[in-house]
């Protein structure tokens, strides 16, 4: 099968509404069919990655689970923006997940050299 | 690579942050179209970015939303078919929702 | 040149499907071809034949049915998007013990392999959605 570059770039927080979750099903489908698969996250994106959800409360699943699994499906390219999580307050150390940092003009960059760019 | 904007830059900050990745088409439609009308907040940060992108707007959602005619200088009218072949011509497009 | 089209909202709340249909008759009166057409998230919802706007409203869900039919479009709903939003075909109702079925002429559910695959087999995918 072609392999192509499939970028999936994150721009919505979790929770507030489904699509943050159901891009991460894709993410997981484009994975088990070989392709070559990123995850981009900026602007409220980076929330998704926000270590420890209590989701109980809301009655609905919880990412942190399902992004452990990126993992066991070769899904290591996890790119952030960095001005999106300073814009929030945030570290890497506040991340569920090792990620790697970009300038949103590195992003740029990375996301022109994709066949594919899904957004959510 | 195309950007494609349908947020208005009064309400999201989907323009905005497209622009910051650095370079290449920017093509607003729905109300994307608002960050071309002219007298707006949008159109300065529009113009101090146009020797980095090229601006287009789809027609239909213009005149749709009665600003047709005040487009700021520099941004492409294009229809549904130019909205194709905006697609056709640069490999890698990207909707910012 | 070889077009995928994805839609992520339903029909009427936001302009996604109609930018969506404006766009793929222009693809198609370009000469290009359409390689499928997928709709997820509350996309899914273009696909229920139970929708009944106004008179002197467009029907989204009709043109759509027709647009598959003159241009022999292939229409995949998402079946996980589906089965949350209650799109349901003969093979969905009877697997959920459903007792009704609404799924428009023209559109059919599968998984999202689909979208993958028109991400792999077409030379541009753009994203309709809110």
């Amino acid at each position: 099968m072609t392999t192509k570059q499939f970028m999936f770039v994150n721009r919505k927080a979790p929770y507030g509404t489904i699509y943050a979750w159901e891009s991460l099903e894709v993410v997981l489908i484009a994975a088990a069919f070989e392709q070559d698969v990123s995850m981009a996250f900026l602007d409220d994106g980076v929330y998704q990655l926000k270590k420890g959800h209590q989701t109980k409360g809301i009655e609905v699943k919880a990412f942190e689970k399902t992004f452990g699994a990126l993992e066991d499906y070769d899904v290591t390219k996890i790119y952030v923006d960095q001005e999106s999580l300073t814009e929030r307050g945030l570290t890497t150390d506040d991340l569920a997940l090792p990620v790697e940092v970009f300038s949103r003009a590195e992003l740029g960059k990375l996301m022109e050299e994709q066949d594919v760019v899904l957004s959510f | 690579m195309l950007h494609i904007i349908n947020k208005s830059p009064y309400d999201r900050p989907a323009f905005y942050s497209a622009l910051k990745t650095g370079e290449g088409a920017i093509l607003l439609i729905e109300d994307g179209v608002y960050a071309a009308a002219k007298g707006g907040v949008a159109e300065a940060k529009l113009k101090a970015a146009t020797d980095k992108f090229k601006f287009y707007a789809l027609t239909a959602d213009l005149e749709a939303r009665g600003i047709a005619d005040r487009v700021v200088d520099g941004v492409t009218l294009v229809n549904y078919a130019g909205f194709v072949d905006l697609v056709a011509e640069y490999k890698t497009n990207q909707s910012w929702l | 040149m070889k077009f995928a089209i994805l839609v992520n909202e339903g029909p009427y709340t936001h302009q996604a499907s109609d930018t969506a249909f404006n766009f793929a008759k222009a693809v198609l009166a370009q000469g290009h071809e359409i390689f499928r057409v997928f709709f997820y998230h509350d996309g899914v919802n273009n696909a229920t034949r139970l929708t009944t706007p106004p008179q002197d409203d467009r029907n989204i869900v009709d043109r759509w049915s027709k647009l598959a039919k003159t241009s022999e479009l292939d229409m995949v709903v998402c079946v996980a998007a589906a089965q949350r939003r209650g799109i349901v075909d003969d093979g969905e109702m009877k697997r959920n013990g459903k007792d009704a079925t609404n799924l428009a002429p023209g559109f059919r559910i599968s998984g999202l392999g689909q979208l993958v695959e028109a991400g792999i087999q077409a030379d541009r995918l753009v994203v309709f959605g809110d």
